[in-house]
């Protein structure tokens, strides 16, 4: 092995050691923490680059751990749509540490090496090629976010921290029965591996089988907030603070993601009797959690509480392009999944830096004394918010016709179009009634200062990235094809996890 | 490419203005102007092509994937549009540099109209349809910006809103639409859709196609019933109403029809559809025009009326209707933004837009008001001005035409549209400009600085050219553009101010004297109208949008009410339903296992986890109760794996049983002791069936797992762990080798778990947090909090501890134990220091650091990994070689053995940081002074106090 070999690996180790160097040296000092935690980011962002280029040959490549053999022990998988969510993930978390260096991370202990494992834990299951091995990496993510959640304190968060933790370990307990029944039928816990033997499965155990898929599938559904699965998503972005509910925006995207390889790839359309297990609830849960997402951003009271929604209308969306499971739907997906990330973490920075200028009106939506920066905050939250809603010309509305588009190989393609089309009208009337309210009509200036610099910065960062995203989006859709080809390319994966003789032997 | 360049360069030169205005006003709007003045001269470079029949292309590729691409193309229909865009909007700008005050801000005003003419720009000269859109939705939310411009007023935030759901709702049906007539089509580029009308018209998506594209059209061209927004637009700073609402952005309604009618018009379905539509918008538009009060507001109806009269002549789907249409598109821009610009003067000038505070302007006001009046006598179709004659050819075809077997209808209600069309421009003009001067403006009337008053100028002059000499200065531009919107040889037409005595001519004489009346009895006609009931669209569109917030509000406090029992209950009811469904989909045989024998052990263990399990529901609100159940569920799963062989398993859960009591006891300590009852029976019996179900569903499965003999990787673990893993004890090499992988990110689970601890209850450590607990917590304690007995017991065996600790992870690898096990033990020592002698007695003697242990663990762990690299292998690649030792005796050092350390130090960290938190804030909650006794004698103290009496 070369040492580049190794840069799969890095992704997970380096957060992972960064954190506990900043546990071991830096406990007390901030501003060293701060240095790290960016530089590291930054690095990882490296990392990710490199990551995507060596995967964008089109080559599936697997890291065997520990130099086990595959199945035997666990093995990681790098292809365009792991490398896609690194190279996102990095992203996001270097504009996320940068926001929260201005100021957010002191009104608590241990905001970096949280967010560091945060890193470390989402990392590990966008690479991961092990059921098993995914439930160990949510576990991270889970307490990594619970702790990052709970990030400054307060009892309002504490409450909606009480039910994250509770709902996510509910949804932990059914992960691990939906992998014991799938390992007691298949004997296996290598995703490859179980790719090959689902489809072989013998006819007295399918039953088994398939209630342990559709089990974790409702894991990786709750996940992705997926209504009636989504309780604990609004208050728990609305309740935390703005740096974690943005990073928070890639965890949902882990459980689509999760979605995208076990219901893909295990149990996709080659899997014999349970082929496309999942599928005949994706389409019409998404367009509820669609319909859900809409109607909670009217109704909501505060700019947190509207973004959150947000959030779970743009998972709506995401899941009827995945619930396809071609490629045209997945690439579709796949581009709506990167611009609502980046979007979607925009906005929870500006509502972050709306609630610091409002002081005592905080984010409600409700008139209040203009704040310092007003026209520019109106400006940002303008342009987050055309990205969300999916009106021209942001990527947003690019992610949407290209949904339309590939949603019509359904049969209930004119329902898909009604409901997103008229969920976007809803939520334009949403968010037109929020920032008017919010940047409008305030009354006379308060004395707040401007925004602080750094945490703009950020903004002003992912917005420019959804303009890019924009701009870009001819070559990055044409990538995403690849990659959704790619992920929905059975043979190539178990080629590369179980090696070649393996492919030959499926013979597909 | 100079083509795109003519859409690019509005929103380039957006920056512009805000950049510039630092400079002055007068800087900017010359920087706003050039940079319009520089897209109309790129545009005007096209001319010649255009006007000698060429249709000048450009573009680039965007997204290839779904059909989009830059391109533009500069057709008849298309170049005068933008033409018309261009122009006006220069004109639009030198006006707003004059109308706006100082305290606007004037480079905000400007970026925003040029991101507007930008969009307009885009959609008059797209070729890709969905490009179209991307213009299309921005004129909308441009619009939103610029109605709402003046922020603090709340009817220019309502009348912003209102216009935005409305148009940028029809936009999206637009989506939908033009995505269907591209499929339709085949083809995203409007140059290949506008070539293939009858494959078109021939698909079974023509109408769903048509329908939504009409939606879109009519709610942007503000067509009956959406024409509501226009009025209220209203509210915007009258350049924007003279630009956005009266000359292009309301005709890009229109445009679309034009745009698309060579591939849409022609059937019955357009006929029936837009004619009357668009004869019901003249007359209603026309109707409400007369009455309004509001100069602006009044010509806003009028606006809505000519729309009217367009998409009627674009509707009756015949060429020479569609020449008219196009033709009134050019003088209706004159006239009508030479008007709204005069309005704004007025208005400006003498303080009100109130007609009935007008009048008599005429002689305070002449340049104005002349401009004026010529440009109403257009709008009222007299005889010399252009709208005379577009008019007149409105009423020819509105003549001819006949809708499902009614001769009379449109030619009737034409003709009492226009009845009221001169009706309301007399009223403009009259009520404004003419009669006696009064006393009584809230300013002091005056004709306004150059710059406001040339504009309205400019456009007077083809009203009135055009008027007079419609064939050479109208003719070319009216061929261009209607054969482009025709798409085929045009029809045989003259463009004159005289064709003898025609129907249409009646009919404008009817009109005239029908006015004249109406004129004269206007306040009868008022005092009717006032009888009549009144529809306020916006008190409506308020009254509806309100109502809907409320229900959405409603329904979501309905559905997100923040019980977490509720949110379970549906979620673990979703689980059963899918799960069962799961399972009953497929194909299910019974196991073939034979079950084991039941034993009493086995029966007794049984019974007792049930009885447990039973047991923590009963008392569940008894905490200290339900947890000590708990831990028997704890034992007998302990027991279970001794049963089946798993020594270690058995090991492990004990001592996770015992750390987690301990630390459980020690928060419950700092918690209310019992729950209240908050639910009623039957939502008890509700989530009672929901659970048992869940329940009986898991047990099934297990059942159904337990009963089959599955073939599964375990097999290569059993054989492998000696000579691959350098082990034999199965389990831990599974830990710490095959799946090392997760024990290092478990373990990192666990650090983060006390790190989150720590921080989370780091506030805890504060004020009101302690003052919050200390009034929650009972006042009696047990009298010794730290008996003898414990004390000395756990000192001495606090050695013994940590020296089985070590052997525990010493001899790991091969017997039951490992670090994990062995970190477990340790802490529990460590933690009984805690519980016997105090939190302050062992912190003060605890020399390492609990955070330093996790994050020396979790790196030791991960360096032990990296490591690996250095031989060219993976992450965690384990070696393991025999030292021969002449005291011990040959033994075995595995790499995995420093990756075990890792997993101890964190462990231990771990369990100690998380004590040691909780004792915290324990202590300061009750920070009574430390037991020094009994152990521990002090020479200095001579007098010893009784042990642990003090707490």
């Amino acid at each position: 092995m070369t040492p580049l070999d190794h840069m799969i690996i890095l992704p997970v180790i380096l957060p992972a050691m960064t954190a506990a160097f900043l546990v071991l040296a830096l406990r007390h000092h901030l501003k060293g923490q701060r240095t790290v935690s960016i530089v590291v980011t930054a690095l990882l962002l490296g990392i990710a680059t490199f990551l995507f280029a060596q995967a964008s040959d089109g080559t599936v490549r697997a890291y065997r751990l520990g130099d086990w053999p595959a199945p035997y022990g666990i093995t990681l998988v790098l292809d365009r749509l792991s490398a896609t969510l690194l190279l996102l993930t990095a992203v996001l978390a270097l504009c996320v540490a940068v926001y929260a260096a201005g100021g957010v991370d002191g009104r608590g202990r241990h905001f970096h090496p949280l967010f560091q494992f945060q890193l470390m834990g989402i990392n590990g299951a966008f690479l991961t090629g092990d059921v098993f091995n995914l439930f160990v990496f949510f576990e991270v993510m889970l307490i990594a976010s619970y702790g990052l959640m709970l990030h400054g304190g307060g009892p309002a968060r504490l409450k909606a921290g009480f039910q994250y933790v509770a709902i996510n370990l509910l949804a932990s307990v059914v992960f691990l029965v939906g992998v014991g029944l799938i390992y007691a039928v298949t004997g296996t816990l290598n995703m490859a591996d179980l790719a090959m033997k689902v489809p072989q499965v013998a006819e007295a155990d399918a039953a088994v089988l398939k209630a342990g898929a559709l089990l974790l599938f409702l894991v990786f559904a709750t996940k992705a907030a997926l209504v009636p699965l989504h309780w604990w998503l609004p208050a728990t972005y609305a309740g935390t603070s703005a740096p974690a509910a943005a990073l928070f925006m890639i965890m949902t995207k882990v459980g689509a993601y999760a979605i995208i390889r076990v219901y893909g790839l295990v149990f996709g359309a080659g899997a014999g009797p349970l082929a496309l297990a999942a599928a005949p609830f994706v389409i019409p849960a998404a367009l509820v959690t669609l319909g859900v997402g809409a109607i909670g951003l009217v109704g909501s009271r505060t700019l947190r509480d509207l973004s959150a929604f947000a959030v779970i209308a743009s998972m709506g969306t995401l899941l009827v392009a995945i619930g396809l499971f071609d490629t045209a739907g997945l690439s579709a997906g796949l581009y709506y999944l990167v611009h609502s990330t980046l979007a979607g973490a925009a906005l929870f920075l500006i509502a972050g830096l709306v609630q610091e200028q409002r002081g005592a009106a905080s984010d409600r939506l409700l008139p209040a004394p203009a704040m310092a920066g007003e026209t520019l905050l109106g400006g940002l939250f303008f342009l987050a918010a055309i990205a969300l809603v999916g009106l021209p010309p942001l990527s947003g509305f690019l992610g949407k016709v290209m949904i339309l588009q590939a949603a019509q190989a359904a049969a209930i393609w004119p329902w898909i179009w009604a409901l997103i089309l008229a969920a976007s009208l809803v939520m334009t009337f949403g968010f037109a009634r929020a920032g008017s309210v919010l940047f409008w009509a305030s009354g006379p200036a308060s004395e707040s200062r401007a925004p602080p610099a750094l945490p703009l910065a950020a903004v002003v960062l992912l917005l420019g990235l959804t303009v890019a995203w924009t701009l870009a989006a001819g070559p990055a859709t044409d990538g995403l094809q690849l990659t959704a080809r790619q992920a929905l390319d059975r043979s190539a994966y178990i080629g590369a996890v179980l090696g070649p003789d393996v492919r030959l032997a499926t013979g597909n | 490419m100079t083509l795109l360049l003519v859409v690019l360069i509005p929103f380039m030169g957006a920056l512009l203005p805000p950049l510039v205005i630092r400079s002055g006003r007068n800087t900017c709007a010359v920087a706003t102007g050039g940079v319009t003045l520089l897209a109309l001269a790129l545009l005007m470079s096209h001319a010649p092509a255009v006007f000698s029949g060429e249709v000048p292309k450009a573009g680039v590729d965007w997204v290839p994937a779904m059909g989009l691409s830059l391109s533009v193309f500069a057709d008849g229909l298309g170049f005068f549009f933008a033409a018309m865009i261009l122009v006006i909007g220069l004109l639009v700008i030198v006006y707003a540099r004059f109308y706006l005050s100082r305290e606007d801000p004037m480079g905000r005003f400007f970026a925003y109209l040029l991101l507007f003419q930008g969009s307009m720009v885009g959609v008059v000269l797209s070729d890709n349809v969905i490009l179209l859109l991307v213009f299309w939705e921005m004129t909308s939310l441009t619009s939103f910006l610029l109605i709402g411009f003046w922020t603090k007023r709340a009817d220019a935030r309502q009348g912003a809103r209102m216009a935005l759901v409305i148009t940028g709702g029809g936009g999206l049906a637009l989506i939908a639409g033009l995505l269907l007539l591209a499929q339709a089509a085949g083809s995203y580029q409007l140059t290949e859709i506008l070539s293939r009308g009858e494959m078109v018209r021939a698909s079974p998506l023509y109408l769903p196609a048509l329908l939504l594209v009409l939606a879109g059209a009519f709610t942007k061209s503000a067509q009956f019933p959406f024409h509501f927004w226009l009025p209220h637009a209203m509210a915007a700073p009258t350049p924007v109403s003279a630009y956005l609402h009266s000359a292009t952005m309301v005709k890009a309604g229109v445009f679309l029809l034009a745009r698309l009618w060579p591939v849409l018009a022609g059937t019955e379905a357009w006929f029936l559809i837009i004619a009357p539509a668009g004869l019901v918008t003249m007359l209603i538009g026309a109707a409400i025009a007369l009455f309004r009060n509001d100069l602006k507001g009044l010509l806003a109806y009028s606006t809505v009326s000519h729309l009217g009269l367009m998409t009627m002549l674009l509707g009756l789907g015949t060429p020479m209707a569609a020449v008219a249409a196009v033709f009134h598109v050019i003088n209706h821009a004159t006239f009508k933004a030479a008007l709204f610009m005069s309005a704004g003067i007025v208005d400006h000038e003498a303080g009100t837009r109130d007609i009935r505070r007008l009048g008599g302007l005429m002689v305070l006001m002449p340049v104005t008001g002349t401009l004026a009046l010529l440009a109403a006598a257009s709008m009222a179709g007299v005889p010399l001005f252009n709208g005379f004659l577009s008019k007149e050819m409105m009423l020819e075809e509105a003549a001819h035409t006949s809708y499902l077997g009614l001769d009379l209808l449109f030619p009737v209600l034409a003709t009492v549209a226009a009845v009221f069309s001169v009706a309301y421009s007399a009223r403009f003009a009259i009520g404004t400009f003419l009669g006696p001067v009064r006393g009584d403006y809230p300013h002091h009337p005056h004709d306004p600085p150059l710059g406001m008053w040339l504009p309205v100028a400019v456009l007077v002059v083809p009203v009135i050219a055009i008027g007079l000499f419609p064939g050479p200065v109208a003719g070319p531009l009216v061929a261009l553009t209607a054969a482009a919107v025709i798409g085929g040889p045009l029809p045989d037409y003259h463009l004159a101010l005289w064709h003898g005595i025609t129907p249409a001519l009646v009919m404008s004489l009817v009109a005239f004297a029908g006015a004249a009346a109406l004129i004269l009895a206007f306040r009868r006609a008022d005092a009717l109208r006032a009888r009549l009931p009144r529809i306020d669209a916006k008190a409506m569109f308020e009254a509806s949008t309100g109502m809907f917030v409320v229900g959405c509000r409603r329904s979501l406090v309905a559905l997100h009410d923040g019980a977490l029992a509720r949110y379970m209950g549906v979620t673990v009811a979703t689980l059963i339903a899918v799960g069962g469904y799961g399972f009953w989909s497929a194909t299910h045989g019974a196991g073939t296992r034979p079950p084991l024998p039941v034993t009493a052990t086995a029966l007794t263990a049984f019974l007792a986890l049930v009885l447990a399990s039973g047991g923590v529901l009963a008392f569940h609100g008894e905490r200290l109760t339900a947890l000590i159940l708990t831990g028997v569920v704890g034992v007998v799963v302990a027991l279970a794996f001794l049963q089946f062989s798993a020594p270690d398993l058995a090991l492990t859960q004990i001592s996770v049983d015992v750390v987690t009591t301990i630390l459980m006891l020690l928060a419950l300590n700092l918690l209310p002791k019992a729950t209240p009852r908050e639910q009623s029976l039957a939502v008890r019996w509700r989530d009672g069936t929901v659970a048992g179900l869940a329940g009986l569903g898991v047990a099934g499965l297990a059942y159904a797992v337990m009963t089959r003999n599955g073939t599964s990787i375990s097999e290569y673990y059993l054989t492998q762990s000696k000579p691959g893993g350098g082990g034999t004890n199965v389990v831990n090499v599974i830990l710490v080798d095959f799946r090392g992988y997760d024990t290092f990110a478990e373990i990192i689970v666990l650090g983060i778990a006390a790190l989150a601890i720590y921080a989370l209850l780091d506030p805890a450590l504060k004020g009101a947090a302690v003052r919050r607990i200390k009034a929650m917590l009972p006042r009696t304690e047990s009298r010794d909090a730290h008996p003898l007995l414990l004390v000395v017991a756990t000192r001495v065996l606090l050695p013994l501890s940590l020296v089985v600790g070590a052997y525990i992870f010493l001899r790991g690898h091969n017997e039951p134990g490992g670090g994990f096990i062995a970190g477990l033990v340790v802490a529990i020592a460590l933690i009984m220091q805690y519980i016997a002698s105090g939190y302050g007695w062992a912190a003060e003697r605890m020399k390492v650091d609990a955070q330093s242990m996790i994050g020396a663990g979790v790196a030791i762990a991960g360096l032990t990994g990296i490591a690996a690299f250095a031989f060219g292998r993976p992450f965690l690649t384990s070696t393991f070689g025999y030292l021969h030792s002449p005291v011990v005796g040959t033994f075995e050092l595995a790499s995995a053995m420093a990756f075990d350390l890792g997993v101890f130090l964190t462990v231990v960290g771990v369990m100690l940081l998380s004590l040691a938190q909780l004792s915290r804030v324990a202590h300061r909650v009750d920070p009574s002074p430390e037991s020094r006794e009994p152990m521990d004698v002090q020479l200095e103290r001579t007098v010893p106090r009784t042990a642990g009496g003090e707490s």
